[in-house]
């Protein structure tokens, strides 16, 4: 009773927090209405959810891995849920409507990375684990010291993808529709707190699985939408989009100087080959190692390997996963592209300069326009779409660091797996409690913050960390206690490191160049002779900026000089004087619109220059990258590899040895596997 | 559960069903993780280094790079099925002859 009444309030807190928007965001005020409409149902549905969960969620089984009971069909779905984060949905669909074949490039790992869970991890994790990575590590491994790296290592991989979640939540809800980040942060918060700590794994289950149905009938619409004009034909498709002017105005503006000879037709073409955001292939070649690898060493993903009752659930698991996930990036295809024909970049990117806003604003475009009702309509589904995403992801994070925190820590270091099946599962809400409060607060820390560098992060120390301890222990008959805590802490700190010197982070320098290249203007320059193709003076140049060092770049072509272009600041004196001079209403309007735009554009310059006022390095003190790479995998995952090799073949670790023909029994056969709990 | 104690896992696998088994799945396992990997990092490099290759028009204005990254997907779904296929037909039985011996 008193747990109901908590929720009441929670709901009510959340719809009247209406009151509380700020003005601005996607949505016009006067459709604000539906948009909360939409969420009041959501939050309906999956409090509803949760009321019935946590009817069953008694024991530890239960809270931790919904007394495995899952089916292989449902828990496809949940994995899809968990795993397409905002910004995956929105990103990608983003990336696409701005760069064209690049952002549907940048997906295909995002499915790949499920070859190597299904081949390699998710059913011998079913037959070997119980409830955490932790679990499997120890089976064979001295159990404490493995749970207490494990444990830290689960953390800080959900930690840093937790803080991204949030703080990406925290300004998608702030741009769509006016809530302020903080109490975004904390509503996301509070609900999915109580989605964990009253339903276990059973509502997060449920959370997950609805919001990716959500997702997948919000696609499917608007991409039948999208196409259906075309009678489904790619080729006529992608000729409209080519020849679209907004898609060729874009690529034009992404090509600058170089488009100067390209034809319209040309033009568009270009949007549909590679290059023009990813320009670099040593640092996708890393970045596609850490998805690769990441995704099956994500605590969260492998969590959801034990809700399922058999190895075979497992496997049709990630099958049908594959099935959804694949088949909503391929969808994303037509989702960006359309934006890109219907919406423009243009647009887009003035709302959110990541590109975001795509799907959101196409949805907006197919429903009737910005000032219709079905348009906001659909707005707002999109929108609510989102916001379960967030909301169900981060469940699925919380739980993944509780239960390293209470099972595999409290439970099992501190208390020596002592601890009765009652201790286990308050330990076990205590700690959601905790991670979701942390959570919290470092979301509203982090505002404002640069955060992109936490999902690289976060998938580079599952890779370098969680995945060689994992799958060594798994395959490997060498393998024992002290190659997996070396090769965890090296992988990580390694990932960790060369993160904190890449380009991902803030310099103060780059910054102030860019905000005073818009507030004063560019200088005339004069002409510039065509500069040859310089080649790089090799391998280990590409990857640090050190003393000496050619980095290779391509040839240049000769460039005319060009007249000096004006600051915002400039720009604002004049539109002012000229504003004073028209008498004309419709031409005073274009002006202040115009206005309005270089003000934006003026403010933020502004703004990033007082953010960096008085620094000039970053916060590891440097000037510029040392590592010139965006993600580390590329080393430090062939280290995390290393180091557990290296340290398993010089150090014997008796119970390991001994150990391993019942885990290599067990793994293959599901032998003693555990056993769905039974109502 | 104290089943455990009572089953002699050396002797398990030292069984030669169980060395087919082992053999077998290494085998499929290893050679379907190579291939897909070297597959997967073919887009990005075709994509850095073979640029011309990629812009080759072949139905419509859909090109060479378009279709390699359609069939991305083709490949990883197929991937799957054969998995699923192979191992609910043969490791799933090969498995279950050793399982039963044990009860």
């Amino acid at each position: 009773m008193h747990n109901l009444m908590k929720k009441f309030a929670l709901l009510s807190f959340l719809l009247s927090s209406s009151s509380v928007f700020a003005a601005g965001g996607a949505v016009a005020d006067e459709f604000k209405w539906m948009t909360f409409a939409v969420f009041g149902c959501i939050i309906a549905i999956t409090m509803a959810i949760t009321f019935w969960a946590a009817r069953s969620t008694h024991s530890t089984s239960e809270f931790y891995a919904a007394g495995r009971s899952v089916s292989g069909i449902q828990n496809g779905w949940a994995i899809a849920g968990d795993y397409l984060s905002a910004a995956s949905f929105l990103g990608i669909a983003g990336l696409i409507s701005l760069y064209g074949y690049d952002g549907f490039m940048y997906s295909v790992g995002w499915l790949v990375a499920y070859i190597t869970v299904l081949l390699v991890i998710a059913e011998p994790c079913r037959n070997i684990g119980k409830y955490t990575m932790g679990d499997i590590l120890a089976f064979r491994n001295d159990p404490k010291k493995t749970k207490v790296v494990a444990a830290l290592s689960t953390i800080t991989v959900s930690t840093f993808y937790l803080t991204a979640q949030m703080v990406g939540g925290g300004v998608l809800i702030k741009t769509l529709i006016g809530i302020d980040y903080e109490i975004s942060v904390i509503g996301v918060g509070i609900l999915m707190l109580t989605y964990v700590v009253f339903g276990g794994m059973k509502a997060t289950t449920w959370v997950q699985i609805t919001k990716a149905v959500l997702l997948v009938m919000a696609s499917l619409l608007l991409v039948a939408m999208v196409w259906a004009p075309y009678g489904f034909s790619l080729p006529d498709y992608l000729q409209a989009v080519v020849g679209d002017a907004d898609v060729q105005k874009q690529v034009a503006k992404l090509l600058g100087d170089k488009s100067a000879n390209m034809t319209p037709a040309e033009l568009g073409q270009r949007f549909l080959e590679p290059g023009l955001f990813l320009k670099n292939p040593v640092d996708q070649i890393s970045l596609g190692m850490a998805l690769v690898l990441g995704t099956a060493g994500m605590p969260h993903i492998l969590m959801r390997f034990f809700t399922v009752p058999t190895a075979q659930a497992a496997r049709v698991s990630v099958i049908w996963a594959m099935g959804i996930i694949g088949g909503f990036y391929v969808l994303t295809l037509f989702l960006g592209t359309g934006a890109a024909m219907l919406v423009g970049a243009a647009k887009i990117s003035s709302i959110d300069a990541g590109g975001n806003m795509a799907g959101p604003l196409l949805a907006q475009f197919l429903g009737g326009g910005e000032n219709s009702m079905m348009g906001n309509f659909f707005l707002a589904f999109v929108a609510a779409v989102a916001f379960a995403t967030i909301v169900a992801v981060v469940a699925g994070l919380v739980l993944a660091s509780a239960s390293a925190m209470a099972h595999d820590i409290y439970v099992g270091v501190i208390r020596g797996d002592k601890a009765t099946p009652k201790e286990q599962v308050v330990a076990a809400r205590v700690s959601s409690v905790i991670v979701g409060i942390i959570a919290i607060v470092v979301g509203i820390m982090a505002k404002g913050q640069n955060v992109a560098h936490l999902v690289a992060l976060a998938f580079a120390v599952a890779a370098s960390s969680n995945l060689p301890a994992v799958f060594l222990t798994l395959y490997w008959k060498k393998c024992n206690t002290t190659g997996i805590i070396g090769g965890m802490l090296v992988g990580s700190l390694t990932a960790i490191g060369l993160v904190m010197i890449s380009p991902n982070m803030t310099y103060p320098l780059a910054v102030t160049k860019a905000a005073n290249k818009v507030l004063e203007g560019e200088p005339a320059t004069v002409a510039k002779e065509a500069v040859p193709e310089k080649i790089s003076s090799g391998f280990m140049c590409e990857l640090f900026a050190m003393d000496g060092c050619q980095k290779a770049e391509p040839a240049k072509a000769a460039e005319a000089a060009k007249p000096a272009k004006p600051g915002t600041r400039e720009k604002l004196l004049v539109l002012k004087a000229k504003l004073e001079t028209v008498a004309d209403a419709t031409e005073k309007a274009t002006l202040t619109a115009e206005m309005a735009k270089v003000q934006t554009a003026n403010d933020k310059a502004e703004a990033d220059l007082k953010k960096v006022e008085g620094q000039t390095t970053s916060i590891m003190g440097l000037e510029k990258p040392f590592f010139l790479l965006k993600n580390p995998g590329l080393i430090s995952i062939p280290l995390g590899f290393l180091m557990v090799i290296l340290g398993s073949l010089f150090t014997r670790d008796k119970r390991a040895e001994d150990m391993w023909d019942e885990l290599y029994v067990r793994q293959n056969t599901g032998i003693n596997a555990e056993q769905a709990s039974v109502h | 559960m104290s089943k455990t104690n009572d089953i002699n896992w050396a002797a398990i696998d030292a069984d030669p069903r169980f060395q087919a088994l082992h053999r077998k799945k290494t085998l499929f396992l290893w050679g379907l993780m190579i291939f897909s990997t070297i597959y997967y990092f073919l887009l990005p490099i075709g994509a850095a280094y073979f640029q011309d290759l990629f812009k080759v028009k072949v139905w419509g204005v859909v090109n060479v790079g378009i279709l390699f990254a359609l069939s991305e997907f083709v490949v990883a779904w197929g991937i799957a099925v054969w998995y699923s296929i192979k191992a609910n037909g043969q490791f799933d039985a090969m498995a279950q002859a050793i399982i039963n011996d044990q009860k």
